[in-house]
């Protein structure tokens, strides 16, 4: 089981290295940084001093090792535009995308399972039609628009919800969370609805085909067979056999909800990583770019971590298989 | 205790309905084994589902009483009938690694199956499921309870199955094909528990199989059906030892003997159609091609040497820089073909008879070891280049006739395709004609050339196979299982075809079965591996008459037979 997650971290190494090269890359070849930091006004002598300084005249290799020393070190360099070190900038809209993607992925979980286990169990009936068709909507419209019509609705029409940011926040040391005021509750509901729905819709239909397949295999008409109460045979032996696929899918959607909440914080003027990285394309702010770039890279391949380990704790032929 | 009597099955389709079972009357006593047997179709299994209440929702049952002891199962509520299942009525079914929960132990599936059914305390539930454990044959049940199903073995977990069913005291166990996925020293073990069940805790058994063996085995009664009407019923001893129906003596006669070689199976037909033996024009001219091959004229399938021949499968690394763990699949054999005969495979699962073939066939590199085609060094897998011409020679029919056809290939396509990929026949028309004529000669109609394969039964498909082989003009035929997927009257359709044409054709085959008597009938010589190691090659009619080995020995007593004690 150790060797089985050190397997794992030093897959995860050379992913994170492949990653930071690419991102390196992006830095070193899109536009010259140092054209991009200085003005007309700079003389050429101060350019190629400050070429030599920013070691930008050193070998290829050199400066990609001293890159990715950097980034271990939690060294991510100065932002462009604002001059700012990019570790905090990112550390400031963090929290507001972590507590974003985790109240979305909590909505579709918990309304996604249950509403597939409902569809699944009872596959023809009128409720679980309309939840299908419903999801089939939901599918169809995209996150931009479905954000418009909560905001038009709830917001403007009803002027239940406040459309955008953050709201009241509470400051927990460097963290700060709007799940503590009941202001900053109200203004994640919409945000987090909009990035949660494709999520919600995707589990559903994911735990409902998966659950309707697993109700027809042997060892569930076994146990009708033997006369197990239904209630067991839904939710401890069908449930879990149904959720071993359901859990890598959903992992890796987690990681593109976080990575894709871009659309959703536009949309909301939400003070997150997304929105950070779009204003950093508008002023072609490299350097932001590409440790952006990095930081979504090292969540989805801890999530993808997570998920083994949650493999291992609902699935006993693999713990068996490591120890045999 | 369980009578049936008229019980009618019909299954609602979108174009009306299709009568499943007709008309079906039999009694199970306490303590009685009765047999249910058939072929695909016979409406065994629907007849198991319609007394559990577990036909699937498309099923009616449109007439007929079901009763046990006092209790009419069609009268029942649907929780009524649920609180019956495990209480009352149990199940057995076919395949022991898909029937257990995976992700919950032993011990949990046998707690909960008696708290469902009795109002004891867990403690008291899991005693008598350590108790019931040991009784059923698994050695120190206490630990082993607490094992999640993939911990115990094909035979171990049937055994589990059994115990499962067993666990609430039923009146009537129903076993759907109960030993069908396990290997013949397995069955004979899981057969005798089942006897061994119905005498000492009087418990009535339904038993469904294809197996003629296993009935003549253990049944006590005999119901055969066809098409979902009784046929014949009665003991068992006097249903198989004097048949009455036509059917039931066909059934018979396709059983493959173990103690004596036929030169033809009996087929059971349909009444009025006639067998033909004699070759229409087309086949006549498929079998003067392959006649024509290489040095024209009668030529012989090649001579295979196989010489100390060991595979090794490498697993997970133990840790991140420990050793690969290795598995002998196949250890230092030795064994030689004669041209021109059939050499048996045997042995139970896992004895590395498929991974010889695959050797053979350049589909696994060997660790060790030598082959030679008549005399000529044949490469191993990762020597033997696309072109080399052993390819064309060895040509292979797997088991299951399902996957090993391309199921978005037109069977014409499928047939063509070893003339192209060998050069045998570069015209175009002529390769289609030769595909025709082919089919023609493995008793296919020409037209059926224009099908996709799912159109197919799965006899029918396997003939396809064969035509397939024969149409890169072969030396070597591998046959790995090919009748092990079939029913018996189909299986004895495809050996007779085998059997002929390895006779006309002089083809050197290896036939590989799990099943003692299907080689007999089949082989000139045999093989028996174990465990990857060979335990004894030799002549087919001398290690029938006295297998030197004690291993082949206890194989051959353990095979089912139609003869009666």
């Amino acid at each position: 089981m150790v060797g089985f997650i050190l397997k794992r971290l030093v897959q995860s190494v050379f992913v994170m290295l492949a990653v930071a090269f690419l991102a390196f890359s992006l830095f070193r070849f899109v536009g010259d940084p140092v054209s991009q930091m200085t003005g007309v006004e700079t003389s050429l002598e101060d350019q190629a001093r400050l070429r030599e300084e920013l070691g930008l005249n050193d070998p290829f290799a050199l400066q990609f090792i001293r890159f990715a020393g950097d980034l271990v070190q939690g060294d991510f360099g100065y932002s462009f535009r604002t001059r700012e070190p990019i570790g905090e900038m990112l550390l400031t809209r963090l929290p507001a995308t972590l507590e974003l993607g985790t109240v979305a992925l909590l909505i579709s979980l918990a309304v996604g399972i249950p509403a597939g286990i409902y569809t699944a169990l009872r596959p023809r009936g009128l409720v679980s039609q309309s939840i299908l068709i419903g999801t089939l909507i939901g599918v169809s419209i995209p996150t931009f628009v479905i954000g418009i019509l909560l905001i038009f609705l709830f917001g403007v029409q009803l002027g239940w919800l406040p459309t955008y940011g953050r709201g009241d926040t509470v400051e927990i040391g460097w963290w700060r969370t709007s799940l503590l005021s009941v202001d900053g509750l109200r203004s994640l509901v919409l945000p987090a609805l909009t990035l949660g729905l494709f999520q919600l819709t995707l589990t559903m239909r994911l735990v409902r085909a998966q659950m309707m397949e697993v109700m027809r295999t042997d060892h569930i008409r076994f146990a009708i067979a033997r006369g197990v109460p239904w209630r067991r045979i839904r939710y401890r032996h069908a449930l879990p056999n149904t959720m071993i696929p359901v859990v890598t899918i959903i992992g890796l959607q987690f990681g593109g909800v976080i990575a894709f909440s871009i659309v959703t914080e536009s949309v909301f003027q939400w003070p997150g990583m997304g929105l950070l990285f779009l204003e950093s394309i508008r002023f072609v702010d490299i350097p932001v770019m590409s440790v952006y770039l990095v930081v979504i890279a090292f969540f989805f391949v801890f999530i993808n971590l997570l998920v083994d380990l949650i493999y291992l704790a609902i699935d006993p032929r693999l713990r068996v298989r490591e120890s045999a | 205790m369980l009578s049936v009597a008229g019980l009618t099955v019909r299954f609602r389709h979108r174009t009306g309905a299709a009568t499943a079972v007709e008309d079906v009357t039999m009694t199970v006593a306490r303590g009685e084994i009765h047999g249910l047997v058939g072929e695909s179709g016979a409406g065994k299994s629907t007849i198991g589902a319609a007394i559990m209440g577990l036909l699937p929702p498309a099923g009616e049952i449109a007439a007929g009483d079901m009763r046990l002891g006092d209790t009419d199962l069609r009268t029942l509520s649907a929780a009524q009938a649920h609180h019956l299942r495990g209480k009352r009525i149990s199940m057995i079914f076919q395949d022991p690694q898909t029937s257990l929960d995976p992700l919950m132990t032993i011990g949990d599936q046998l707690v909960e199956t008696i708290l469902a059914h009795e109002d004891i305390p867990a403690e008291a539930a899991l005693t008598r499921a350590v108790d019931l454990l040991e009784e059923i044959g698994i050695a120190n049940a206490r630990a082993r309870i607490r094992s999640y199903p993939h911990q115990f073995s094909g035979g171990m977990r049937q055994r589990v199955v059994i115990a499962l069913a067993l666990c609430t005291n039923p009146e009537l166990i129903i076993a759907d094909e109960p030993t069908t996925a396990l290997d013949v020293a397995v069955q004979a073990q899981v057969l005798d528990l089942i006897r061994k069940l119905a005498e000492t805790r009087g418990i009535g058994f339904i038993l469904i199989t294809h197996d003629i063996g296993v009935i003549a085995q253990i049944a006590d009664r005999v119901t055969v059906l066809r098409d979902g009407k009784v046929v014949e019923q009665g003991d068992t001893a006097r249903v198989l030892g004097a048949p009455e129906h036509p059917y039931t003596k066909a059934l018979m006669a396709a059983v493959p003997p173990l103690d004596r070689r036929l030169r033809r199976f009996a087929v059971p037909r349909v009444e009025g159609e006639a067998e033909t033996t004699d070759l229409t024009a087309p086949a006549r001219e498929a079998e003067d091609w392959l006649m024509s091959g290489a040095g024209g004229g009668a030529s012989m399938g090649p001579a295979l040497d196989i010489e100390a021949i060991t595979v090794r499968f490498t697993g997970e690394r133990r840790g991140l820089f420990g050793p690969r763990e290795s598995f002998v699949a196949l250890d230092d054999v030795t064994m030689s073909v004669r041209p021109g005969t059939v050499m048996g495979l045997v042995g139970e699962s896992g004895s590395g008879k498929s991974t010889l073939a695959k050797v053979i066939a350049a589909l696994v590199h060997p660790a060790a070891g030598e082959m030679r085609l008549d005399g000529a060094a044949l490469a191993p897998m990762r020597r033997r280049t696309r072109k080399d011409p052993s390819r064309r020679v060895i040509q292979m029919v797997f088991q299951d006739p399902y996957s090993s056809l391309n199921s978005r290939h037109k069977v014409l396509s499928i047939l063509t395709e070893p003339l192209r990929l060998y050069g045998l026949e570069r015209d175009e028309a002529r390769q289609d004609r030769l595909a025709r004529a082919m089919l023609a000669l493995v008793g296919l109609p020409a037209e059926v050339a224009d099908r996709y394969p799912h159109q197919f039964s799965g006899g029918q498909r396997q003939r396809i196979a064969v035509a397939r082989a024969l149409l890169s003009r072969p030396g070597l035929l591998i046959c790995d299982e090919p009748t092990s997927a079939l029913d018996v009257s189909i299986q004895a359709q495809i050996l007779n075809l085998l059997k002929e044409l390895q006779t006309k054709f002089g083809l050197t085959t290896l036939f590989i079965s799990h099943d003692l008597a299907v080689v007999r009938q089949m082989s000139d010589d045999i093989t028996v591996l174990k465990d990857g190691k060979l335990v004894e090659t030799g002549p087919s009619e001398a290690f029938f008459d006295g297998p030197r080995h004690a291993y082949s020995r206890d194989l051959l007593a353990q095979t089912p037979t139609v003869r009666f004690r």
